[in-house]
């Protein structure tokens, strides 16, 4: 009973037609100018900057037009398991390696990308990206700044070709144009050209929606330092972040769940939504992954809480070290290298063709364990299952990116309260019988569980 | 609604279960759930139980067959349910035993039969054919992947559920499709004609050739004993690599048939799921009703039914105490192509002279609303919806409280479950019973 038995009939299907190849081929000059100036190729960065960002997105919107708008709105989810890509075949392999080695290069080796160590000009990829770096913050590119504007660009290029996908369904057009919205004005451009108008200040996180523990450095005491050095702006960041912590995110969770900040407005949740829809199957839903998960995510949480307090311990009694030991050594640089790194960055996107698109959201990040605790315990928000009319058919829990058993919960009648789910909305999407609602309700009742289901009345 | 089973029997009774579907299933966990009998499911069809609604989605590459699968395997064991793969060929109902077409056999204490169904054939030359087949089981979903490699064009035959799923299966792999459907209108059984309408225009929209009123005649073999072509009642020659059968199911009871379980259609029962032998009862779609139960038909061949058939008849073994089958407001819902469709109550294809109905359609086409109300008392007996989601749970509690048509639009928003955000439509639908109140309260 093996999936293979199941191919595709008419092989055809999968040829491109020409407006299609036009946009493939877009893409392609798109990716090759980045791949050519990562080896040094002399380009004229003024010249091939522009031309490749912008091949990238034309390709990319291009690509999206011809793959949904020849099709009437509704659920696309043909072949998703058939498609090497989407079902970790050799396509999915290829990009998972490409992906995870570009983590790898620009957290540990971004001299490979050209960028110009202790004084040097930057080169190759990194100097492709300076003239815009220039144009906006009036500095050179850093690996950061080519990462990010790459990065910016998945989220708005991808998230119109998820818009697309979801046209009949106005929650996820809503929540995608919010997303895109966030990640280019809020985690990008706002950011860097204040960094620029900023500039005699040291540098602290601009992105005022990118909170501690998700942001870990927040409280490093150089942070703190740079932020109170950094004149009003930077008192008004220290402020915000700490009320955006404290306060704002339980209330605006107790109300509407952690829907706002995962699949709203963060970063890290927008590029799984759109760059990682096509792999959002691919999430384990064994009880074993759950378990597994419940242990992680918490076991995170406390290292940020535990890493915080002896950083802050340190700031304050201006010391460096707690119960004798270095915090740098034991604890920010380890979190810094596994946490903050390969975890969030090499695995959680590198490995979204094995692992799906959220296993960062699901396994690691403190900031979604925080706000689940609150989700599971204190809120409004639940997906409320439609009485008797699950079919157990599965749609639910195969799309749920988290990994959630949705059917398991639908199946007997009951609603889902989980602290991992993250309100993207797609279970409710594909559902054939119109069985899951997210919504915001009181919370008496928010947990129920009626053994026998709604139209039998046998069973008093 | 809480069952607490305080009376717990203690049932020890060793008992069988033939067909691990959803009525078969349902039986054994509830049954688990009360009390510590030995329970032992059998089935030829898979090892482990799956969700037979989803075999079009796996045919269609959205999901894995483990992904349709609503139990992990590990559940099995943990419930101490016996899963048996075996072909049962025999009951003896003297010695209490089954057998099996490897020879063995099992005793049994109890024994239910939810045997489910298989797909109908009226005896059509050429229907045997390879390249011709029904969709019932995993072993047709496996023949039809076989089947359709490398079609161009398929014939599917019978306007139904099934039928509808089968030709968006094949438009999934890209097979062109014609749908021969002998009603004039599409699921004009189930289906008021603007409803029907509204579907067949829909299907039509996805490029399917969509016949009405045109049943297949003969099926024409190629020098392989393949199809090659159809035949139509109206005299069309249709070519085709591929014809599915989707003309409705009937209980898979034929090695029941000739033992002293009495069966017409399907198995017969009383209101207990009893058959006349004791401590033999069936359940799920193979279960034949002696006298139909609240009105319904005399079997009920959908999942809910056949869910409902598997907790009460495990109330009654768990709890040693006779529990009568009592089903509350009809319900259902599907869905063809991209169209949701959902209905609660009673909502006749033809309306009998007691009734009347309210029907609202969006001007786009694919959104609708039918109320269907008693004449004399204006009260609410049912509804059907295209493209809105509504509560269950309201529209069933309206249902029981004999709420008037009136009621039910003053208050429909509070019935919507469609996503946040969605577009309202409660206030156009509103206004438009208003302005045709006069013809309502006349049953125009
Ligand atoms: C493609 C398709 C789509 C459907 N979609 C819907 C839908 O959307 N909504 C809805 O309400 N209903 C739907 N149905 C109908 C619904 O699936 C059935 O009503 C329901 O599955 C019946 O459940 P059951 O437990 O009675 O029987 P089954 O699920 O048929 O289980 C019976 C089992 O018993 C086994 N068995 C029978 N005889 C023997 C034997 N002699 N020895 C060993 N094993 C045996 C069979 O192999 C089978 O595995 C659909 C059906 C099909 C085929
Ligand atoms: S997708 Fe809908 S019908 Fe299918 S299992 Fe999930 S809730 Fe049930
Ligand atoms: S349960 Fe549904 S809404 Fe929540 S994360 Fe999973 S798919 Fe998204």
């Amino acid at each position: 009973m093996k999936n293979e038995s199941i191919s595709i009939s008419n092989p055809d299907k999968g040829k491109l037609n020409s407006t299609e190849k036009f946009s493939v081929a877009l893409i392609a000059i798109g990716l090759l100018i980045l791949v050519l100036s990562s080896f040094n190729v002399k380009l004229n960065n003024n010249v091939y900057l522009p031309i490749s960002l912008s091949s990238l997105l034309v390709g990319m919107v291009i690509f999206a037009r011809q793959k949904y708008l020849n099709d009437l709105p509704g659920i696309k989810n043909n072949g998703v398991w058939f498609s090497s890509l989407s079902s970790r075949g050799i396509i999915g392999w290829t990009v998972g390696i490409i992906l995870t080695s570009f983590y790898v290069i620009i957290y540990w080796f971004p001299s490979l990308l050209g960028l110009g160590e202790n004084g040097n000009a930057n080169t190759g990829l990194v100097a492709l990206f300076d003239p815009l770096s220039l144009a906006l913050n009036g500095k050179v590119a850093s690996q950061w700044f080519v990462y990010g504007t790459l990065y910016t660009l998945c989220i708005t290029g991808l998230g119109y070709k998820f818009i697309l996908k979801y046209r009949h369904n106005r929650y996820q057009i809503i929540r995608t144009i919010v997303v895109i919205i966030s990640q280019f004005f809020l985690a990008y451009l706002i950011p860097e050209i204040m960094e620029g108008l900023n500039s005699d200040q040291a540098y602290f996180a601009k992105d005022v929606k990118n909170m501690w523990p998700l942001n870990y450095y927040f409280f490093d005491s150089w942070h703190i330092d740079n932020m109170k050095n950094g004149g009003t702006m930077g008192m008004i960041y220290l402020v915000w972040g700490i009320v955006l912590f404290l306060f704002v995110t339980p209330i605006i969770t107790y109300f509407v769940g952690k829907r706002w900040y995962c699949s709203f407005v963060c970063g890290c949740g927008g590029l799984a939504e759109t760059a990682g829809d096509s792999f959002r199957h691919l999430s384990s839903k064994k009880v074993s992954a759950w378990k597994f998960e419940r242990y992680s995510i918490h076991a995170i949480l406390v290292f940020v809480f535990i890493m915080t307090g002896a950083v802050l311990y340190n700031y304050f009694t201006n010391t460096s070290t707690i119960f004798g030991l270095d915090t740098y050594t034991w604890l920010r640089q380890p979190y810094g290298f596994l946490i903050g790194a390969a975890f969030s960055g090499v695995i959680g996107v590198g490995f979204y063709p094995m692992l799906g698109s959220r296993v960062w959201c699901r396994f690691g990040c403190p900031l979604a364990a925080y706000m689940g605790i609150f989700q599971r315990f204190k809120s409004k928000f639940r997906i409320t299952t439609n009485g008797g009319q699950c079919i157990s058919c599965g749609n639910c829990s195969n799309s749920c990116e988290m990994g959630i058993d949705v059917r398991a919960y639908a199946q007997k009648g009951e609603n889902i309260v989980r602290a991992s789910c993250v309100g993207c909305g797609i279970c409710s999407a594909v559902c054939p019988r119109g069985v899951l609602k997210l919504e915001n309700a009181d919370e008496e009742n928010r947990i129920n569980s009626n053994p026998i289901s709604i139209g039998n009345n046998s069973i008093k | 609604m809480i069952h607490q089973l305080t009376k717990n029997c203690n049932n020890s009774k060793s008992i069988v279960i033939i067909g691990n579907g959803v009525a078969g299933i349902t039986c054994a966990r509830n049954i688990r759930k009360g009390c510590n009998a030995p329970i032992t499911v059998i089935s030829a069809e898979t090892d482990h139980h799956f969700s037979r609604t989803a075999l079009m989605y796996i045919y269609m590459g959205h999901m894995r067959y483990e992904d349709t699968k609503p139990y992990e395997d590990s559940f099995w064991k943990k419930s101490r349910i016996n899963l048996l793969n075996r072909f049962v060929t025999h009951i003896d109902s003297a010695k209490k035993q089954i057998s099996f077409s490897n020879g063995e056999n099992l005793n049994y204490e109890i024994l239910v039969l939810a045997l489910g169904s298989k797909p109908n054939k009226f005896g059509w030359p050429g229907q045997d054919l390879k390249g011709v087949q029904g969709l019932y089981s995993y072993q047709d979903l496996q023949l039809i992947v076989e089947n359709t490699k490398q079609v161009k064009h398929a014939v599917v035959v019978g306007g139904g559920l099934i039928g509808v799923e089968m030709a968006e299966m094949l438009k999934s792999r890209n097979i062109s499709v014609t749908f021969l459907v002998r009603e004039k209108n599409f699921w004009n059984i189930v289906l008021p004609a603007e409803e029907a309408k509204i579907i067949e225009n829909h299907i039509h929209e996805h490029d399917v050739d969509l016949r009405l009123d045109t049943e297949l005649k003969e099926i024409i073999s190629d020098e392989k004993g393949r199809v090659k072509a159809i035949v139509t009642s109206k005299g069309d020659v249709i070519n085709c690599e591929f014809v599915g059968l989707t003309v409705g199911v009937s209980p898979n009871i034929d090695f029941v048939k000739g033992s002293e379980i009495n069966t017409d259609r399907g198995i017969l029962v009383d209101e207990y799921f009893e058959t006349n032998i004791k401590d033999i009862y069936a359940i799920g779609d193979c279960a034949q009703f002696i006298n139909p139960i609240n009105g319904r038909r005399p079997i009920e061949q959908v999942w809910y039914t056949g869910r409902m058939h598997g907790e009460t008849l495990a109330h009654a073994i768990a709890t040693c105490e006779k529990t009568v089958y009592n089903p509350g407001h009809w319900f259902n819902s599907a869905k063809f192509f991209d169209i949701e469709y959902q209905t609660y109550g009673d909502v006749p294809s033809k309306l009998p002279e007691n009734l009347s109905s309210f029907y609202w359609e969006h001007a786009r086409g694919q959104i609708c609303l039918r109320i269907v109300f008693e004449k004399s008392s204006q009260k609410f007996v049912g509804l059907n919806v295209f493209g809105i989601r509504m509560r269950h749970v309201i529209l069933d509690k309206w249902l029981t409280e004999g709420r008037t048509i009136e009621y039910v639009i003053e208050n429909l928003s509070s019935a919507n479950f469609d996503p946040e955000f969605f577009e309202k439509h409660e206030k156009e639908i509103r206004n438009t019973f208003n302005r045709n109140q006069f013809n309502i309260t006349k049953g125009i």
